[in-house]
């Protein structure tokens, strides 16, 4: 088990920056998740920290050295990669003990640790066979098996998840989650899956284009999005146009064309002083739909029109127009789902929202 | 309840006219050239219809045929082994290249049989010849003042054979390597392997089709050649196929000839036989498709 830190990490393809001067601690027994979209850099930072990719500049340290120009062979790490990576010409019993053969663990002591390691990832027996003879998920298990058969300081999973099934995945990820626990190894987790992440995360780095746009606790990345990217990639949210009036007291008072004058608790409004530009964050799951007319006193809402509903069994997703703009809102069906074009009216509540200073357009 | 499945004609409809070709333009000739091989040779291109064993009993007992054979297999090995070597490392290299037009190195490789395989033959005599480029060069430069012979000798025709046929076993082991997970090597690298290592455990163990059916390719085509020889090699460097090739063309000895291509094809079928039953041919025709 080791901490591994990236310090000013910066990876360039020629004239493409793919990591820009990235920061992150993966602390010591950590479930860590890199989150982000396909070509934000999560899988070339978790290839440097494997070797298989040189740093352009900055530091990895891996249990507080610097393995920069240590090889992939001496770092000590296992990968599951998405599509497995098992060698199809060897048995799983051979595919597991691959790595103990390089380590000089004999023959005996390696049939141990194999069998051990099949009984882990609930897969006994299955030794003589070969990995074409397994189904996806039992593949994905015999690499997870054969990568912290090793005993490794570090296990990276390269979108482990992806190939299978969704009924599969759900279930796989929560037993990656307990094997990770029961050996307490410091896991590196790359995923553009955000359901994934915050099922299995201690913590979540949230990466777009080069960059980490946000680091912490499942739930702070959730509920307190520090950018408007990390707001709807984790997800649905909805971003309302606002100006702050004033910023004295507990609260912070913002102006917005739609849903007017409200007051939202000083520490969700970013240190945004009056005057600022920004945008109120309102999850889709905290926006409410009422009958036209029956919004409860006093909340803060606007009149919209259902333009399209999203129906998905226990929950549905509406798509509502409240003037120019387009909000989204997912509840739990209570009684009969609002029919597309009917009036209602939308609410609020400026507790839960948070207040994100207006972004530059990005370079 | 289980049911015969009626017998359904349509596959060997579309079949028919591919069977019907392989009838008439292999089996029948294949035949023709069985039966003249039971033939007397009386004078020069007067053939007797006969069925007797003269001409296999020659092929039998003459230590010349004998010679030829053990030469002509001599000479595959060798050219095989070459290839094998020569080619693996320039498909390896196509296969995991980052150059974004990975189709002009392999149009490269299919470009020289643009041009004549004969022509492309000759032209060694014009890099290796008494007043070719090498001899030129090496004259020019003072490091010999007689030009050094490489023509018309083993050696010339080996070089003219990996020229010719290395092609074959580049495409091959490189549609085999390109079948390969591009994970799997930094896998075992993660497990412990040196680059060369995982490279030995890995991707060698998994191409080993691929080189195999161009290995199989190269020595079929060798075993089978007889121009080779006649451009680049000298009067000793004869294969089987010559041998055929003069009964047929010089002596007029068709049924000799007839003999001696049946015993080629034999001995070729035996070969191929072999290795399809350790390799299988699935893997030759993913390489020519």
């Amino acid at each position: 088990m080791a901490q591994v830190e990236l310090r000013g990490v910066t990876k360039s393809f020629g004239a493409f920056l793919a990591v820009k001067t990235v920061d992150i601690d993966f602390q010591e027994g950590s479930f860590t998740t890199l989150l982000g979209p396909s070509g934000c850099g999560k899988t070339t930072i978790l290839r440097m920290i494997a070797g298989l990719e040189k740093p352009t500049g900055g530091d990895i340290l891996i249990g507080g050295r610097r393995v920069n120009d240590v090889p992939v062979h001496k770092r000590n790490l296992g990968i599951v990669f998405q599509n497995y990576a098992l060698f199809p010409h060897k048995t799983i019993g051979e595919n597991i003990a691959f790595g103990l053969k390089y380590r000089g663990v004999s023959r005996a002591d390696a049939a141990k640790k194999v069998s051990d390691a099949l009984d882990i990832v609930r897969l006994p027996g299955v030794e003589d066979r070969y990995p074409t003879q397994l189904s996806g998920g039992q593949q994905q298990r015999i690499a997870l098996a054969r990568a912290i058969v090793i005993e490794p300081d570090v296990l990276l999973l390269d979108e482990p998840l992806s190939a299978l099934d969704a009924n599969l995945r759900e279930e796989l990820r929560v037993e990656l989650k307990t094997i990770q626990h029961r050996i307490g190894v410091t896991s590196v987790f790359v995923t553009h899956d955000q359901s994934e992440a915050l099922a299995m995360s201690d913590r979540i780095v949230v990466m777009s284009a080069g960059r980490v746009q946000q680091q912490g606790e499942p739930e702070e990345v959730y509920n307190a999005p520090a950018t408007e990217f990390v707001a709807s990639f984790l997800g649905a949210a909805n971003l309302i146009e606002a100006t702050v009036a004033s910023a004295d007291g507990a609260d912070v008072v913002v102006d917005t064309r739609h849903f007017g004058r409200f007051a939202v608790p000083k520490k969700a409004a970013n240190g945004l002083g009056p005057g600022a530009r920004g945008k109120v964050v309102a999850r889709a799951e905290k926006l409410k739909l009422y009958p036209a007319a029956s919004a409860p006193e006093g909340g803060v809402s606007a009149p919209g029109t259902v333009e399209a509903t999203d129906y998905q069994g226990q929950i549905v997703r509406y798509f509502v127009r409240v003037g120019d703009i387009q909000l989204q809102s997912v509840g739990m069906i209570d009684g009969s789902p609002f029919q597309e074009g009917t009036e209602i009216a939308v609410g609020i509540r400026p507790d839960e929202c948070v207040v994100l200073p207006a972004e530059e357009p990005s370079e | 309840m289980a049911k015969a499945t009626a017998f359904d004609p349509r596959p060997w409809y579309l079949l028919s006219p591919a069977l019907l070709a392989i009838a008439f333009l292999v089996i029948a000739p294949i035949c023709f050239i069985l039966v003249y091989s039971f033939y007397i040779n009386v004078d020069l291109g007067v053939d007797e219809v006969a069925f007797q064993f003269g001409n296999w009993q020659d092929l039998l007992t003459d230590s010349y045929y004998h010679n030829a054979i053990w030469k002509t297999f001599r000479m595959a090995v060798i050219v095989t082994v070459l290839a094998a070597f020569l080619g693996y490392i320039p498909a390896y290299f196509i296969a995991h290249t980052n150059f974004r037009r990975k189709w002009l190195l392999l149009l490269l490789l299919i470009l020289p049989f643009w041009v004549s395989f004969i022509i492309r033959t000759m032209s060694w005599i014009h890099i290796m010849g008494n007043q070719g480029a090498i001899n030129g060069v090496l004259i020019w430069l003072g490091l010999t003042d007689e030009p050094i012979s490489m023509m018309y000798n083993e050696f010339a025709v080996i070089v003219g054979f990996i020229h010719v046929f290395l092609p074959y076993m580049i495409l091959n082991v490189y549609v085999s390597l390109e079948g390969i997970d591009r994970n799997l090597e930094p896998a075992a690298r993660t497990l412990g392997c040196t680059p060369w290592q995982a490279f030995r455990e890995v991707t060698l163990p998994l191409s080993l089709p691929g080189l195999a059916a161009g290995s199989l390719l190269v020595f079929v085509l060798t075993a089978g050649s007889y121009v080779t020889p006649i451009i680049l090699g000298g009067p000793n460097d004869f294969l089987f196929g010559n041998l055929i090739y003069d009964a047929v063309v010089s002596e007029l000895n068709w049924p000799m000839g007839a003999t001696l291509s049946f015993t080629l094809l034999f001995l070729l079928g035996i070969v191929v036989v072999i290795y399809s039953r350790f390799m299988g041919l699935n893997q030759l025709y993913k390489a020519l498709s």
